[in-house]
Parts: C-alpha cells; sequence; structure tokens
C-alpha cells in the first residue's frame, strides 16, 4: 500500500522496533545507560510513565534513559504538557525546545512513542503505557530532547526557498489564477520540524549530501509556482545522484509527517519534471 | 539531463523491458519443458529466440549493475567506492558477455 498521509493509520504493527539488540552498532560514547527514576508526587491516582532520553555534554557522562511518572489529573493532555509538567515539578534540568503549542511552530518535534511527531500535537492517550521519548533520530544531539539543526538549515537555504523571477516587477502583486494557487496546497503548510529528514534512512546514511524530504519538498514547492522563473536552475541543481536521487520512496516522511503533507510524491514530482524538461529538449533539437 | 536523473531514467526504462521479456523466457522454459536436447537447442537458435536472448541479457545485467550502484552509493563511503564500483560493472558486464557468447555459440556449433 501506498501511503499518501500520516492519517492512514498502519492496520498491523508486526514488531514495535527493528529487532536488533538496543545500543547495537553504536559508538562507545554514544550508548544509551540506565537513568534514574523520578516517582510520581505522594497521592497520585493516574500515572503514566515516560522514559525520557538525557544526555548532558557538560556531564561527560554517557546518555541514559530517566524513568519519569507523570500525575496525569495534574497535567494537560498532550506529550508537550507532559513535559512540560515534568521540566515544572520534577527536574527542572530537562531541556527541549517548545514554543507554539498548536503545531504551527515545529520546535517540538521529537521521536515519542517510536514516532517522529510534535509533542504538542500527540495526546498522551495515544501513546504506550510506557512510552519512551527520544530526540529526532539521526541527529547529533545538543542536549536531551534538543538536536542540531544547523545542518537541516543550510540544506533548506541550499534548493533557495524564495521567488525567482526575472521578468520586470509589476506595479502591484504578481497575481495567480486560484488553480495556480491550489498547486501549492499540501506544499506550503510545511513547518519544517524536519520529522520527514530525520526518519529518512536514506538521510541516516547520506545526509551529508542527500537534501532530504524537508528540503526537497520546499524544492518542489518553488518548482510548482506559477510566479517562479527559475525552473531551469533549479532542477540543474537538482539533478544529483545525492542531492535528490538517494530518495528510493521509502515514505518514511509521509508516514511521520505532523502536518499531514506528501514528500514522497513531491520528490517524485521533482524527478518527473526533470524527465519532461529532457523530452521537450530533446524535441526541440530534432524539431 | 546528468547522472542522476540517467541512472535513474534507465532503471525503469530496463524493468519496463523485463516485464515481457521475462514473461516470454519463462514461458518459453515452460513449454520446452518436456522437449528434447535437439529441440531445445532448434527453439534457442531460431533468430528470434535468439535476438530476444540477448535483449534479455542486456536488459537483465544492465538492471542489475545499475541496482547494485544504488546499494554501493547508499552504503559505501570509503575510499574504495570506485573500486567496488568497478567491480560491480565488470562483473555484470562479464556475465552478460558470457550470456551472449554462449547463445551465439550454441547457434554456430
Amino acid at each position: 500500500m501506498i501511503i499518501r498521509s500520516s492519517n492512514q493509520l498502519p492496520q498491523y504493527t508486526f514488531l514495535k522496533r527493528f529487532p536488533v539488540p538496543k545500543n547495537f552498532g553504536l559508538p562507545a560514547t554514544s550508548r544509551i545507560e540506565g537513568g534514574r527514576t523520578w516517582p510520581a508526587p505522594s497521592g497520585a491516582r493516574h500515572i503514566k510513565v515516560f522514559d525520557v532520553y538525557r544526555y548532558n555534554p557538560d556531564s561527560g557522562r554517557n546518555p541514559s534513559l530517566d524513568r519519569f511518572e507523570v500525575d496525569l489529573d495534574d497535567c494537560g493532555p498532550m506529550v508537550l504538557d507532559a513535559l512540560i509538567w515534568i521540566k515544572d515539578k520534577i527536574d527542572p534540568t530537562l531541556a527541549f525546545r517548545r514554543s507554539c503549542r498548536e503545531g504551527i511552530c515545529g520546535s517540538c518535534a521529537m521521536n515519542i512513542d517510536g514516532t517522529n511527531w510534535l509533542a504538542c500535537t500527540r495526546f498522551i492517550s495515544e501513546t504506550d503505557d510506557l512510552c519512551p521519548i527520544y530526540p529526532l533520530p539521526g541527529l547529533q544531539i545538543i542536549k536531551d530532547l534538543v538536536p542540531d539543526l544547523t545542518h537541516l538549515y543550510a540544506q533548506h537555504e541550499a534548493v533557495q526557498p524564495w521567488l525567482s523571477a526575472k521578468s520586470p516587477e509589476p506595479e502591484a502583486e504578481r497575481i495567480q489564477s486560484i488553480e495556480e494557487r491550489q498547486q501549492l496546497d499540501g506544499l506550503y503548510e510545511c513547518i519544517l520540524c524536519f520529522c520527514c529528514s530525520s526518519g529518512c534512512p536514506s538521510y541516516w546514511w547520506n545526509g551529508d549530501r542527500f537534501l532530504g524530504p524537508a528540503a526537497l519538498l520546499q524544492a518542489w514547492r518553488w518548482l510548482a509556482d506559477s510566479r517562479d522563473e527559475a525552473a531551469a536552475e533549479r532542477l540543474d541543481r537538482l539533478d544529483d545522484p545525492f542531492r535528490l536521487y538517494r530518495c528510493h520512496t521509502i515514505l518514511n516522511c509521509t508516514r511521520t509527517c505532523p502536518k499531514g503533507l506528501n514528500p514522497g510524491k513531491a520528490i517524485a514530482e521533482i524527478k518527473k519534471m526533470i524527465v519532461e524538461r529532457q523530452a521537450e529538449k530533446d524535441q526541440n533539437v530534432g524539431g | 539531463m546528468k547522472d542522476g536523473a540517467r541512472h535513474w531514467l534507465w532503471e525503469r526504462a530496463t524493468a519496463l523491458a523485463l516485464i515481457p521479456l521475462t514473461i516470454w523466457f519463462l514461458a518459453s522454459i515452460i513449454a520446452h519443458s518436456s522437449s528434447g536436447y535437439g529441440e531445445f537447442v532448434a527453439w534457442l537458435t531460431n533468430p528470434l529466440s535468439m535476438v530476444l536472448m540477448v535483449l534479455l541479457l542486456a536488459a537483465l545485467f544492465y538492471h542489475i549493475a545499475l541496482g547494485f550502484q544504488v546499494v554501493v552509493d547508499d552504503y559505501v563511503h570509503s575510499a574504495r567506492k570506485p573500486l567496488v564500483l568497478m567491480a560491480v560493472r565488470l562483473g555484470c558486464l562479464a556475465l552478460a558477455a558470457v550470456g551472449c557468447i554462449a547463445v551465439v555459440y550454441t547457434a554456430f556449433d
């Protein structure tokens, strides 16, 4: 079955995690050790257990998995509420990014219960009884749940995500028809939380050179824009075995997008456009 | 169109070509499952079969080489990568050549 949106729930779950031993193949300093347990305040009646990834570069110690017991009666419904509750009531040293708490800033992307998602739009009730929370996979970790996004932002910049037009600037706005504007639906909503790029196996192996689904969705967003006039230059930059063609349509990106977008389809559209443009060129040469 | 797109396009072109060629090959083998040696050689050496056989070998081993190149590009990050890629390509070329020579050899034997 081809996944078209993250709201398609899997029909079967064969294995919750890939069957290799924990810490398999990790460098010695990245192995996750057992952490401490932080019990719920006495008197708490509805308790939910979170295993949260902890890493403090100043401690000189390996990362660990701390167990927090959260009092659900004292805490909001979302995973982000639980993290804020932990930071307020249990351990103020827990580090994570958050801002809007309504799924539009993309700050609180993390790996919750095995899926990259925004902590603010994931209900606690949707997660397993023992819910593991890790930072986004495949990235350098700065502290606890805070990954280093520098390279991902650089890759976003590399696709030149801005309007590029050679025609003289019009008096007023550059007009789009309703149909032309509709081409951008499903593309402009991206909030750059990087759940997709960090969930892509191709990005894990070749993230240094492969642009990743987040940047490529933005590349297609500008290729699909009727006002943009730099399609040829954009495609020339993308036509590279590593920048674009490391995508093997695994579709983890589409499966994990908390905004329900389809980066896999956007990448397929770019590949199609490159071939179509070549066919046009060949026709012009022949005719 | 540069290396990336060319590789992508040929991977798909050979895959499409392989659908009818594989069906033809398997159907022919099954149809000749009760034939003797002479009948089988007669089938293989008729001009149509030889052409299709050479096309099948070319498409198959080119497709295999392209597929292995994906694996190498994905996972081999050492300085030996060009060597590995060369070995894959030469290996596939050699196998395709052996197959084609065998077909021709059977015809003129």
